[in-house]
């Protein structure tokens, strides 16, 4: 190891307890990264497309996750190296900047990594294969923008919007539902859409489910749908015309927070004291009564006397309600959220058409709608299926959807998936190494070979000849210069991506192109790993 | 050179043909295990817990089983949790969706062997479903309009649900009971308005459904043992100490006088209170919470009998019950609605004191007190009756049956079998396959009953050719017979919801490649 000595003869301590620490050089660093990118990437690779398989998670609880989201699996899979941590991260940033596609970023990745291996092992250096990818990235980036369309749709016609969800959908295990899962989540987008701003805030979807039932019973609620019941079994279960007063100050007697104390030393104090209490009890039911609420809904809980109270007065309440839920039903029903009992007013209170409690099943569970809100903008997707890993992927596969209407309504330009774009990319990246000069040509047809490795595990997952099919598809594009053709995955015997309708966004496209190429080139760029030993 | 690890030390990782074998044999293992139990001659299973006192547990429902186990098998764990939602959701077929689950993994592991992908399996075993839904569909009897012939239907639904239970000695009396219980219920599915009190000795012949209701607490000493058209007020508040609420309250004094005046005052205040209640005009009080001695003397002073510690269902029900509001504050004695029945009194079962109120308001609620030998028996009693409880609930709203006794598979079979010889390509293997695992059922009860199940399936297969046929497996004569006239009838949600949720786990579990077991987290070593 690195020793250096000073001019005595003495050795400098260049790393603390070096002996306890393991160190990789050089190409061997490299090597190494490039190897445990590798592996995560081939984790990976099975699950891409409409016939990708699933894992299992067993997390370090013992509890279970069956998913075939590629950010879900690196999350849960707790890995413990550290390039596969950055590989998490890639697939993790993809998920939040695009919400899907967090699969085929990683499997991009590990392909240019693989490359990248080769060109090592001809003795290229890394900066320059680095230097390569990234122009070969440009060039792929600005050949999609090209071969992008643009696809038309407004409020009344979403088709084509649910076409394209359908394709994130189609490699999820929902697919048997993907046409009613697809209307739902577009219908959602669409609800809480700024059309004007081409801006969707998705924090205004809710995503609730609920074991039982069968995945077709999975509803689109326009209101808000909260997981508690009144807080006094005998208030009306139903309320129309409901005006609503969101509280976040309970319903107690008040708590200063500077610390005091109330003496009671004689029978009078006593006696005074205890009739303030029922008084404070009684105002605050009445100032809620006077300004018109029919429904109190309260971030925290109510004493027992408080809860007759508002059971007396007629007042139905619900309590515990999270901060995030309350936030939404301000907005959804267009009221303010009150800290305090003296604030409430009339136009404070928000209105919903109809507040209902709704039961499941043979246990005792319910739920609250609150339906036909004054202000639509929130919107619930509430999920039914068969048990609690089913309702958990179905979550993560709507949100996927969800993010994939919201990225069509910022950017209406389209490609082609299936891996027809990819296709398309690795022809013109590969037309144009033969311009640059240098050993980057190299890294650049590298990179168009990387290009053709989704195309190739798609139809490796979906059971074709990989070779035989990427080849063919490769000549029919050339010949015809069309950028349609991809491949074939659900055996329908077209290879006309236009014509069995799959799409995919744009920049969702781009993303995972520059996304992959920067943490390769990252990875690439580290020549020294020092890690303490016991890991 | 090393390929570095990528996972954490005790993190492991299972891929391709090995996931899928650890994932078939834990699925399979787990439906092994419930499979002897299925049937009207199941046997049952001993459960012992880990815990303190390592209780006991008889059982034979499945969801029972399978909470109790703990599972390690990830795949194992999702047909757990197949179970459990269906015990929540419709209450009875928990068992036989674990079995039908791990029968088509079974088939699927076969057709997995002769190199058929899992994709193409699974798209097999969908188009199955559908149409082994609409065959059941098709053939759904439907009486809600004939009053007379829903409820023979509904009676039959019981017995055959607790044919299998351990109630199967005394079912006709059971599915009175539990019949008449739902009936009163007039078509809601809450539960809850149906109390069951399990009390040991007797027989579980001498179990009785009680029209009022019935309180597991005792009168307390001086207070009348019996009233006749009782106002009852229901409240939950303290009757111990009524502390000041108000934050930081302290009481400080300086000497022993005001010590006492406090405790007067203390005691005014509880005196007060008291009165204020009594001015309800009731003559029944009923409190979630405790109740002292001295408001309680008050109580019997008054003539008023006054229950304490009411646990809190207890509450809603008696409010439920009585149509009375639950109050917490008396401040306004006329607008409180109190609750009514005609006669309160003091009953005796076996050796226990028990409130019964009888001529309550609302007809909806009943009692059901279970009489049997030990805990054990009424444990598993109480679940055999909750099952057929919710089925019947749910039958009530939902109101097409099916026969039962195996003919459902096997009119699932039928239908599906003929799908499989029209459909071209591999799917038809699976949908083949499907149609074994259907027919696995009427086997597995077979088998439990000691029949010759080859003999008997084959005979039903053959019944079954004819079109509009009924029969199915008369496991208490052991032959076939029609199942009809047998009286052996199934509610339909039940068997669609078996058929679907395990159709969705069995896809669940086939769609997995790769097992990636994280390290366990690691606990703080205790010593």
């Amino acid at each position: 190891m690195a020793l250096a000595f000073d001019e005595f003869g003495r050795p400098f301590i260049i790393l603390r307890e070096q002996d306890q620490k393991t160190r990789l050089r050089g190409i061997d660093a490299q090597k190494a990264n490039i190897a445990a990118g590798k592996a995560v990437a081939r984790i990976l690779r099975s699950s891409l497309g409409p016939k990708g398989m699933d894992k299992m998670l067993q997390g370090p609880d013992g509890d279970v996750t069956i998913t075939n989201d590629g950010a879900t699996i690196l999350e849960q899979m707790d890995v413990d190296n550290q390039i596969a941590k950055l590989m998490v991260e890639l697939s993790r940033s993809q998920d939040y900047e695009i919400g899907d596609g967090t699969t085929g970023v990683v499997v991009m990745a590990g392909a240019l990594l693989e490359q990248a291996e080769r060109q090592l092992d001809r003795g290229i250096h890394p900066i320059r294969v680095a230097e390569g990818y990234e122009m070969a990235s440009r060039v792929a980036v600005e050949h999609l923008e090209r071969i992008s369309q643009k696809f038309e749709f407004d409020v009344n016609n979403f088709e084509p919007l649910v076409q394209t969800c359908m394709t994130t959908l189609s490699s999820k295990i929902v697919n048997r539902c993907k046409r009613s899962l697809a209307e739902i989540a577009v219908k959602a987008v669409l609800a809480v859409a700024d059309l004007e701003r081409r801006d969707v805030n998705l924090d205004l979807i809710k995503i609730e489910g609920k074991v039982g039932g069968n995945l077709e019973d999975t509803e689109l609620i326009y209101g808000i749908l909260v997981d508690k019941d009144m807080s006094h079994p005998q208030m009306p279960k139903q309320i129309e015309d409901a005006h609503i007063a969101i509280l976040t100050c309970p319903f107690e007697p008040p708590k200063p927070k500077t610390k005091h104390k109330v003496d009671i030393d004689t029978v009078e104090k006593f006696e005074t004291l205890r009739k303030q209490e029922q008084q404070y009890f009684d105002e605050m039911v009445q100032k809620c009564k006077d300004v018109g609420a029919t429904l109190v809904i309260c971030q925290w809980g109510f004493d027992d006397e408080a809860n007759h109270l508002l059971m007396h007065r007629n007042l139905p309440a619900v309590r515990w309600v999270g901060g995030v839920e309350l936030e939404l039903i301000a907005i959804a029903t267009g009221g303010r959220i009150v800290p305090r009992f003296q604030e409430l007013t009339p136009e404070k209170l928000g209105k919903a058409g109809m507040v209902r409690e709704k039961s499941f099943g043979t246990t005792k569970e319910r739920m609250l709608y609150i339906e036909h809100c004054a202000n639509s903008k929130a919107v619930t997707i509430f999920i039914r299926g068969g048990n609690k890993m089913m309702i958990d992927e179905t979550k993560r596969s709507i949100h996927d959807a969800l993010c994939v209407a919201r990225n069509l309504i910022r950017n209406k330009s389209i490609v082609y998936g299936g891996g027809a774009a990819e296709i398309a990319c690795s022809l013109a990246v590969d037309a144009a190494a033969d311009k640059y000069p240098g050993v980057e040509q190299y890294a650049i047809r590298a990179f168009a070979e990387a290009l053709d490795s989704v195309p190739m595990a798609l139809a490796e997952n979906s059971g074709l000849q990989p070779i035989e099919t990427l080849s063919a598809v490769k000549s029919q594009q050339l010949k015809e210069n069309i950028p349609f053709y991809g491949i074939d995955c659900n055996d329908v015997g077209t290879n006309d991506m236009r014509e069995q309708n799959v799409f995919e966004t744009l920049i969702g496209k781009q993303q995972q192109i520059l996304l992959a190429t920067q943490v390769v080139k990252m990875i690439l760029k580290i020549d020294d790993v020092i890690s303490n030993s016991e890991y | 050179m090393p390929i570095d690890k990528i996972f954490k030390d005790d993190a492991s990782e299972e891929k391709g043909e090995r996931a899928r074998m650890a994932s078939f044999i834990g699925a399979m293992a787990v439906a092994d295990l419930v499979k002897s139990t299925l049937g009207p001659k199941g046997m049952d299973k001993i459960l012992q817990s880990t815990g303190r006192g390592h209780s006991v547990t008889v059982t034979n429902d499945g969801a029972t089983i399978l909470k109790s186990l703990h599972i390690d098998n990830p795949a194992a764990k999702v047909l757990v949790d197949i179970s459990k939602v269906q015990d929540d959701e419709v209450g009875d077929g928990t068992t036989s969706v674990v079995v039908l689950a791990g029968e088509l993994l079974r088939e699927a592991e076969k057709l997995v062997t002769a190199k058929i992908h899992p994709m193409t399996i699974i798209a097999g075993y969908r188009m199955a479903a559908e149409c082994a839904r609409d065959a059941l569909l098709k053939r759904v009897i439907d009486n809600k309009e004939n009053a007379e012939k829903f409820r023979s239907d509904l009676m039959k639904i019981a017995m055959t649900t607790l044919c299998s239970k351990i109630l199967s000695q005394d079912k006709e009396h059971f599915a009175e009971m539990a019949v008449d219980a739902v009936f009163r219920l007039k078509g809601s599915t809450n539960l809850e308005a149906i109390q069951i009190i399990k009390k040991p000795g007797g027989s579980l012949r001498d179990s009785f459904l009680d029209e009022g209701f019935i309180l597991d607490k005792k009168i307390g000493i001086g207070q009348p043992k019996r009233i006749e058209n009782a106002k009852i007020l229901v409240a939950n508040t303290a009757m111990d100490t009524d502390k000041v609420k108000i934050y930081g309250a302290r009481v400080r004094v300086d000497s022993m006088t005001k010590v006492a005046e406090i405790e007067g005052a203390e005691k005014e205040k509880m005196k007060d209170k008291v009165n204020k209640i009594l001015a309800h005009g009731i003559n029944c009080f009923v409190n979630r919470q405790l109740i002292y001695n001295f408001p309680e003397e008050l109580f019997a002073d008054a003539g008023v009998l006054a229950i304490e510690h009411a646990d809190f269902e207890g509450i809603e029900r008696l409010g439920l019950v009585t149509g009375g509001e639950i109050a917490s504050t008396f401040d306004n004695p006329e607008s409180v609605k109190l609750g009514h029945c005609k006669l309160i009194e003091e009953i005796m079962i076996g050796e226990d004191k028990l409130i019964h109120f009888s001529g309550v308001e609302m007809g909806q609620a009943c009692s059901i007190v279970l009489r049997g030998a030990s805990h054990h028996v009424l444990d598993e009693a109480e679940r055999s009756l909750h099952d057929a409880l919710c089925v019947l609930s749910q039958t009530v709203n939902d109101s097409r049956v099916l026969l039962g006794g195996g003919w459902p598979e096997m009119v699932m079979a039928k239908e599906v079998d003929e799908l499989a010889r029209k459909t071209a390509g591999k799917k038809s293997h699976a949908i083949e396959a499907f149609s074994r695992a259907l027919v696995a059922i009427p086997t597995t009860i077979a088998d439990n009953a000691g029949l010759d199940s080859a003999e008997l399936v084959a005979q039903l297969r053959a019944e079954h050719h004819n079109e509009g046929c009924n029969a199915g497996i008369d496991v208490i004569s052991g032959a076939v017979g029609d199942m009809e006239e047998r009286g052996i009838y199934e509610a339909f949600k039940v068997k669609q919801a078996v058929l679907l949720s395990a159709t969705e786990a069995a896809e669940m579990i086939l769609r997995v490649d790769e097992i990636i077991t994280c390290a366990p987290r690691r606990r703080e070593d205790r010593m």
